[in-house]
């Protein structure tokens, strides 16, 4: 197969369109730079950055991961450069590489998001803008802006009112909340276009040389295919709520099937995360297994695939039939 | 580009023990001709469907010229990752991405070099003994372990070396002491213009303070530190973060993988190792108990 993504994987997100739907997750593909040495980023449906603040943050302390069955529980404290040295150095790259680019941001008060989406308001190249609610909130004893509907809310309202009003803006939502139905359907009515879903899930490891909390952090987030079956079942519920609304699926996805596990849940478009640590190639091999696996389930375009488990079995969309129709040969 | 590393499937030549640690040679022929002393391969472990994502990051021992190109890493099995990497064998393949990191910084002029080792990463100086004496310099090795069984290279250290200095805690190999007790000496006897160094955190912040002692700038390898506390190997996972002096006088936490693993032994702040300093480029400015500060 050729490099070239077929015209089968072309996929939108709202008004968004994408050569194909397979992004990197935020926080794991660095700045783009150490990934480009092993692969064309603009093979990508877009790069997601690693969440930007507005002040440079060097994080916590190591130890700041651990690995645990077929998952990493990472404690980071969302380390980076700050907004300024982001725009002067890091962005530029991305927008000369010609790489479709997602701005991650992420702050500590309704504020400092609003003020992230007012600096990214003048800036050409920016696809779409992806709202790490996953964060402490200073204003409410650091608990997490996206454990509550309103704070989730208020955040995507400051961010939506000082965005570019035509930029795509995403809220990544994480899993371990009561409701992530209810969460979701605030952030939409609160001005996002669409949903990431799903950040990672508070865990805890404690080392037994040790005895002590494996992680600097104490507990951390839990990512790769260990929580792939958490975030399917979040993207199916919210699809099933909000079927127009965009989603990015995101969770444990190292594979082909794992990416169109994700799409017939609802997912109009994958996000590789983990999988880039341990394989920095992740995104194209991904890509291209879907790709066949489309192809193999004879699938001729990735939109009618999105969703596909929420019909009743032996339903067929009209779209989705043999490419080369039996009947010719009769 | 020949300096960009590469992912390749290696094919194990051999698996050997040594010592307490394991030996393996892989046939890698596109990492081997891209190498340079200090750098370091990242191995994925458990297979095709494994559940460790984690990638173990190596040194690299020495690479050779047969079956188009080689490289060889030692390692201990300390996790259930490098068990089973012990218990690869002829044949097996590999996932290996490399060289990874940035090479010792190597001198214009045939001097005089101190080589500094401990642990199965200490493995890592002979890549760069052999480049060393291939430039005429005189090549020193001091070698520390805690036993006999944790030293590894000593005949290979006598063999290539102009000198040997082999030391081990209990005295089972050498002389009885550690890398500080004998480093002094060892500078003055060979008249050292340089000191390398790779092993453990300790070994490297003991010799970077002897080095410092008598003005000679070091060179060290955080391989060990690497080894601890990374994840990809390749620069975007941030879990390898050390605090380094820059020139500016700015503390920057930086990645021991790809701004590493060689960095200059004084700009590293040793005693502020697993902590973010208070004075270090983005450190948070109000310490709660949950960012880390007073409990």
């Amino acid at each position: 197969m050729s490099d070239r993504a077929s015209d089968r994987v072309r996929t939108a997100l709202g008004a968004l369109e994408l050569p194909n739907p397979v992004l990197t997750a935020s926080g794991c593909g660095g700045t783009g730079r150490e990934l480009a040495q092993f692969f064309d980023l603009t093979r990508l449906g877009a790069f997601v950055t690693t969440s930007v603040m507005p002040q440079a943050r060097a994080g916590r302390p190591t130890p700041r991961v651990t690995e645990t069955p077929s998952g990493l529980l990472t404690a980071m404290g969302l380390p980076g450069p700050g907004i300024e040295t982001f725009l002067e150095r890091d962005l530029p790259w991305l927008i000369e590489q010609d790489v479709r680019t997602i701005v991650s941001i992420a702050g500590n008060s309704v504020e400092e998001f609003g003020d992230l989406a007012r600096r990214l308001r003048h800036v050409p190249g920016v696809a779409a803008i992806e709202v790490n609610v996953a964060c402490p909130n200073v204003e409410d004893r650091g608990r997490m802006f996206g454990w509550h509907p309103s704070a989730a809310a208020s955040v995507l309202r400051a961010v939506r009112a000082a965005a570019r009003p035509g930029t795509p803006i995403f809220a990544k939502l994480a899993p371990d909340v009561t409701d992530i139905v209810g969460i979701a359907l605030a952030c939409v009515d609160a001005g996002a276009d669409g949903l990431t879903l799903i950040n990672t899930m508070d865990g805890m490891a404690i080392d037994p040389h040790t005895l002590r909390p494996a992680l600097t952090g104490v507990s951390g987030g839990l990512s790769g295919p260990a929580i792939r079956p958490v975030a399917v079942r979040c993207v199916y519920q919210v699809h099933a709520a909000l079927p127009s609304t965009p989603i990015i699926g995101v969770g444990g996805i190292a594979t082909g099937l794992d990416a169109l596990e994700f799409i017939l849940a609802g997912a109009s478009a994958v996000a590789v995360g983990t999988a880039l640590f341990h394989d920095p190639a992740a995104g194209p091999r991904v890509l291209r297994e879907l790709d066949e696996a489309l192809a193999a389930r004879r699938i001729g375009r990735l939109p009618d695939a999105v969703g596909l488990a929420h019909k009743p079995a032996g339903y067929v969309p009209p779209q989705v039939r043999p490419q080369e129709p039996e009947k010719e040969k009769l | 580009m020949s300096d960009t590393p590469v992912q390749t499937s290696a094919t194990v030549l051999t698996v050997r023990q040594v010592q307490d640690y394991h030996a393996m040679t892989l046939v890698a022929p596109a990492i081997a001709e891209r190498f340079r002393p200090g750098q370091f391969v990242a191995v994925a472990v458990g297979g095709e469907h494994t559940a460790r994502l984690v990638r173990r990051c190596f040194g690299v021992h020495q690479v050779q010229s047969d079956y188009g190109g080689t490289v060889e890493v030692v390692f201990a099995d300390t996790e259930p990752g490098t068990g089973w990497l012990a218990g690869r064998r002829a044949r097996d393949q590999l996932d290996l991405l490399g060289p990874l990191g940035r090479p010792f910084r190597l001198p214009r002029d045939p001097v005089s070099c101190l080589l500094a080792a401990g642990g199965p990463g200490g493995a890592a100086v002979f890549a760069l003994a052999d480049t060393l004496v291939r430039r005429g310099c005189q090549v020193h090795f001091v070698l520390a372990g805690p036993s006999a069984k944790q030293v590894f290279g000593s005949r290979m250290a006598q063999r290539i070396g102009d000198t040997a200095t082999v030391v081990t805690e209990d005295g089972s190999l050498g002389e009885k002491g550690t890398m500080s007790d004998v480093l002094p000496r060892v500078v003055q006897e060979t008249g050292a213009d340089v000191v390398y160094a790779c092993g453990p955190t300790g070994l490297l912040r003991a010799v970077t303070r002897v080095a410092g002692e008598f003005g000679l700038p070091s060179q060290v390898s955080v391989e060990e530190f690497l080894q601890r506390t990374g994840a990809c190997g390749i620069g975007v996972c941030m879990t390898c973060m050390l605090p380094l002096h820059g020139d500016d006088g700015v503390t920057r936490m930086v990645r021991a993988c790809a701004d590493g693993p060689v960095l200059r032994g004084d700009r590293v702040r040793w005693g502020d190792l697993g902590t973010i300093p208070f004075d270090a480029l983005g450190a948070p400015r109000v310490l709660s108990v949950t960012e880390g500060g007073p409990k």
